[in-house]
């Protein structure tokens, strides 16, 4: 397949989408303006646990300007629940009923002529709270008799669950060594520069509920919020909106749209809500998983990996949003690129008083990832052994695909020893030391990074239920439609929303590629939730595989139209008609061909000159299911193929630090990706950059961090650091294409890599820098302050 | 209802006479009263720059200004660089390298880019990532924006006169 002549895919073409964005003229949540429309603003709880005694809302309600006020009791009753993606009775609603379990919980909302107004009025809100016990620490809020923050579970411990393949006891008795790390895995956050928001208009007559809105999901949890708000699902209507990065932190925003539905219901008006960075920063669905780490893995003498053994505790905060979906997630790859026959995966979900987990690009896997390249590190270190080499010995060797892991997941293809090898030469690793070496020589602290490990790509929805003995949804489909005009132009509508990447340009470079025509010829549309059809949605780095799928599917059947009118015209069988340069053609007969613009006229206004029988007009609308995704076991101890485009990469970062300030610089950065066929190498770079740098975050700064009284202290841009265009080097990245036999064109995700493999890869670099002092790195963000912790413990 | 002042301000060529109340930020009144909404809000305390305008040529963060005390400021928004049906060069260097992704930070880089560009016709990589460094951007890890903004230069540099 990677020899097949492409013209369109894998070119470097000028994306779609930037001219109105470079142009300021893309429609955002917050560009929505109606005629009548109100503003919100929303009292949070100070407390991180506390009844609400009482709430006053009289003075605010008077205020000139103030069309509305909602508060729980409201919510209890104008509203359900909260979608969430778990079976454990954990019951959230868009604004706090009795109780707040975090600082920041939306209290009461106030929706007003305008944002400063609403603001004024939220002032004027009594609110008598009975402050709770605290419970922060999610290894005390396990103990029995620990305060529970939801009465209807037995404990805070929401979910704990073990998962064994193979036989793990065989293979740890049978190892020469265990190696065992006990590892910290912060809590990052996905902040994308544009927050939250929706724009809800509720017509009481119809009950049709307008909502525009930057969730990336509108079919997908469509007709889940349809019943959070309570209309009926086909009265809701959820509109595409351009969007300001989501990183996974905008799959669904319940408590968004449920408040402004609420309040638009309330006044008659349309209402906006946008959050503000506060409310974004403290209550959104932006915060990742926060993981406690007791791993081992077992291995030869010479280096050989049997098996890992993985105990994690993770803090939730206060609800259970997407369950445990992120450990599901993780288990597509606990192994890695490795070959072993077992693994065995404990989890505990421990809900404590924060704000709760949402998903942000990793989904998991990143902090798996971060554990197993600690693990195979620190094998090498023990046994003796080159850490490349050690790798070298344990990956799958590329004529073992497709390979099924232990837990069932397919990995579909790659070559992991390629990969690494692209990035040793274009490092220059074996310079690299010597530099080092040097550097050392002088007293400079140098370390070269290492890591190489997975990215899964296209999400498949077991990994939400395989836990349980009940199944659940077991497709997660995409679709587009396909028209060819009477003037000959293709257009393309899409069913899920531009979510910050470059769908227009994958769908278009897709029709250049089928049609032989000029990408920058098509256009591209979005429809809305009412019109849609399956559509999944931007998540767990599968659209562009899901619309070229799609987009390939619905140009079969379009060429299939064409084709009989084109043969019909030149009395030849459908099957000889070809279709290049912007033609439909006889094969051989070059003289015998016919212009999308001429096919185009035909089919809509010639209906004489159509086959008999045939239907006026040139359309297809194709559903692109998920191209490899097979049922758990009934035992659960097979799980499926759930997560099986498998991209990898390798990263080799070379940092500086100053052991006195902790700083680290980076020197080099050299990333090496495999995803597959490349659609668009320009768009695929940006996804592989965007991510190392917000890896680079995970590693050294980012960290949504709470005091032990619960209190969020990370509540702005002031605190919670991310790295600026001076923190991050100048990226040197590297591809190897492995075409994946189970999609089109041989396409993998590409969305999430960077991010997932930069931290395991950078912790490995600060070790190394560190070596001298003999200092094990176990805990992301490396903080200035942690890593002067470090070395004055080593030094100790 | 608080009181307004009458205040004028020149944006993108075009004078508007507007009754703000004094508390009301520069960037409200600009989306809101004036309805441009290239200028985007990204975190109304002054880190991260996506709300950057230019004020009398300067750049400002307008989430951090009065509208008042912006009275009778010439003030240069995104749909103020590009005329017409074309791009401005300097929009088109980011296309062209991709210093771009979802769009949302990029009024602001454009703003600070044509800054600098103004007072330094050719900066080093370094100039660069130095004057977008107070500006976040959450997509692209800032090479393709300092690349674009190294091409908008070097083509400035082979044109006769930047706009």
């Amino acid at each position: 397949m990677a020899t097949t002549e492409r013209r369109w895919i894998g070119k470097d073409i000028p994306r779609l989408e930037d001219p109105k964005l470079l142009a300021g003229r893309a429609t955002y949540t917050d560009d929505v303006k109606l005629p009548g429309m109100l503003h919100t603003a929303v009292l949070r709880s100070p407390h991180p646990h506390a009844r609400i005694a009482r709430i006053d809302t009289s003075r605010a309600r008077v205020l000139p300007g103030v069309f509305a006020v909602a508060t729980g009791q409201d919510a209890k009753e104008m509203t359900n629940p909260l979608p969430a993606f778990c079976a454990e009775p954990v019951v959230q609603y868009c604004l706090a009923v009795d109780k707040v379990r975090f600082v920041g919980e939306a209290v009461a909302a106030v929706a007003a002529v305008d944002r400063y107004t609403a603001e004024d009025a939220v002032a004027l809100i009594d609110v008598e709270y009975e402050p709770l016990p605290v419970i922060t620490d999610p290894f005390e809020a396990m103990k029995p008799g620990a305060i529970k923050l939801h009465d209807p579970l037995p404990s805070n411990l929401a979910f704990e669950k073990t998962l064994s393949f193979g036989d793990v006891a065989a293979d740890f008795a049978g190892a020469d060594r265990v190696i065992r790390r006990k590892l910290r895995w912060h809590r990052a956050s996905a902040q994308p520069l544009e927050t939250a928001g929706a724009v809800c208009r509720y017509d009481p007559i119809t009950q049709k509920m307008d909502v525009w809105s930057n969730t990336n999901m509108i079919n997908y949890v469509g007709w889940l919020i349809a019943n959070t708000i309570k209309v009926p699902a086909g009265k809701l209507n959820i509109y595409p909106m351009y969007v300001g990065g989501s990183f996974g932190s905008k799959h669904v925003l319940g408590k968004i749209i449920g408040i402004a539905s609420m309040l638009a219901k309330r006044s008659g008006r349309p209402v906006k809500f946008m959050e503000d960075r506060v409310d974004n920063l403290i209550a959104s669905e932006n915060l990742a998983c926060d993981r406690f780490y007791d791993a081992e893995l077992a291995v030869t003498k010479d280096g050989v990996f049997k098996s890992i053994r993985v105990k994690v505790v993770d803090d939730y905060g206060a609800y259970f949003q997407f369950g445990h979906g992120t450990h599901g997630n993780a288990l597509a790859q606990v192994t890695g690129p490795y070959r072993m026959g077992s693994f065995e995966y404990t989890v505990q979900c421990v809900l404590t008083n924060k704000c709760q987990q949402g998903v942000f690009r990793g989904a998991g896997s990143d902090a798996g990832n971060f554990c197993l390249e600690r693990l195979v590190d620190a094998a090498a270190q023990e046994l003796g052994i080159d850490r490349v080499e050690i790798r070298q010995r344990n990956f799958i060797a590329p004529d073992r695909f497709p390979f099924k892991t232990p837990c069932g997941n397919v990995y579909d293809s790659g070559n992991y020893p390629a990969v690494l090898d692209r990035a040793l030469e274009m490092s220059g690793f074996a310079e690299l030391k010597r530099m080092q070496a040097e550097a050392r020589a002088e007293g400079r602290y140098v370390g070269i990074g290492l890591a190489t490990a997975h990215q899964r790509s296209v999400y498949g929805p077991t990994e939400f239920w395989f836990w349980y003995d009940s199944p659940g949804l077991t497709t997660a489909p995409e679709s587009v439609g396909l028209s060819l005009g009477p003037t000959g132009e293709f257009v393309v509508t899409m069913f899920s929303p531009f979510w910050g990447n470059s769908p227009e340009t994958v769908v278009a470079q897709t029709v250049g590629e089928e049609f032989g025509i000029d990408p920058s010829q098509v256009t591209v549309t979005y429809e809305d939730s009412q019109h849609a059809l399956p559509g999944a949605g931007p998540g767990g780095s599968r659209m562009t595989v899901m619309l070229t799928g799609a987009v390939a599917g619905a140009a079969r059947k379009l060429k299939d139209k064409l084709a009989k009118i084109a043969a019909h015209q030149f009395e030849a069988a459908p099957e000889d008609i070809v279709f290049a340069d912007g033609r439909a053609m006889v094969k051989g007969s070059p003289d015998k061909s016919m212009s999308y613009g001429d096919l185009g006229l035909k089919a809509y206004w010639f209906k004489l000159d159509l086959p008999s029988g045939m239907e006026s007009g040139l359309e297809a609308r194709h559903t692109y299911d998920h191209p490899y995704l097979t049922k758990p076991s009934a035992d659960r101890k097979d799980l499926g193929a759930f997560y099986p485009m498998m991209a990898h990469g390798a990263h080799v970062p070379v940092v500086e630090i100053e052991p006195a300030t902790g700083r680290v610089r980076f020197l080099r950065y050299v990333a090496v990706h495999d995803v597959g066929t490349i659609v668009n190498p320009k768009s695929l770079r940006g996804q592989i950059t965007g991510g190392i740098t917000q890896g680079i975050g995970m590693a050294l700064y980012e960290q949504s961090a709470y005091d032990a009284d619960g209190q969020p202290l990370t509540a702005s841009f002031m605190d919670y650091l991310m790295p600026t265009a001076q923190e991050v080097p100048p990226f040197e990245i590297g591809h190897v294409e492995t075409p994946s036999p189970f999609t089109e064109y041989g396409v993998k995700g590409g969305g999430e890599g960077g991010r997932m493999i930069a931290p395991a890869a950078i912790a490995s670099a600060v070790e190394d820098a560190l070596a001298p002092f003999g200092v094990r790195v176990d805990e992301v963000p490396l903080t200035p302050e942690r890593i002067v912790k470090l070395v004055e413990a080593a030094r100790r | 209802m608080p009181t307004t002042i009458p205040i004028g301000l020149n944006v993108n060529g075009i004078r508007h006479e507007l009754n703000v109340e004094p508390r009301w930020l520069l960037v409200d009144v600009i989306r809101e009263q004036i309805g441009l909404t290239g200028t985007h809000i990204g975190c109304e305390h002054g880190v991260c720059g996506t709300c950057t305008v230019l004020v009398n040529g300067e750049t400002a963060r307008s989430c951090l200004m009065l509208a008042a005390t912006a009275d009778g400021a010439e003030i240069t928004t995104v749909e103020g660089l590009s005329t017409g049906e074309t791009l401005h060069p300097l929009q088109a260097a980011f296309r062209e390298a991709q210093g771009l992704q979802c769009g949302f930070c990029t009024p602001g880089m454009l703003m600070v880019a044509h800054e600098l560009l103004r007072e330094n016709r050719s900066p080093s990589e370094q100039e660069i990532r130095e004057s977008i460094s107070a500006n976040l951007c959450r997509c692209t890890g800032y090479q393709g924006i300092v690349d674009a903004v190294g091409l908008a230069a070097s083509s400035q540099a082979s044109a006769p006169a930047a706009r």
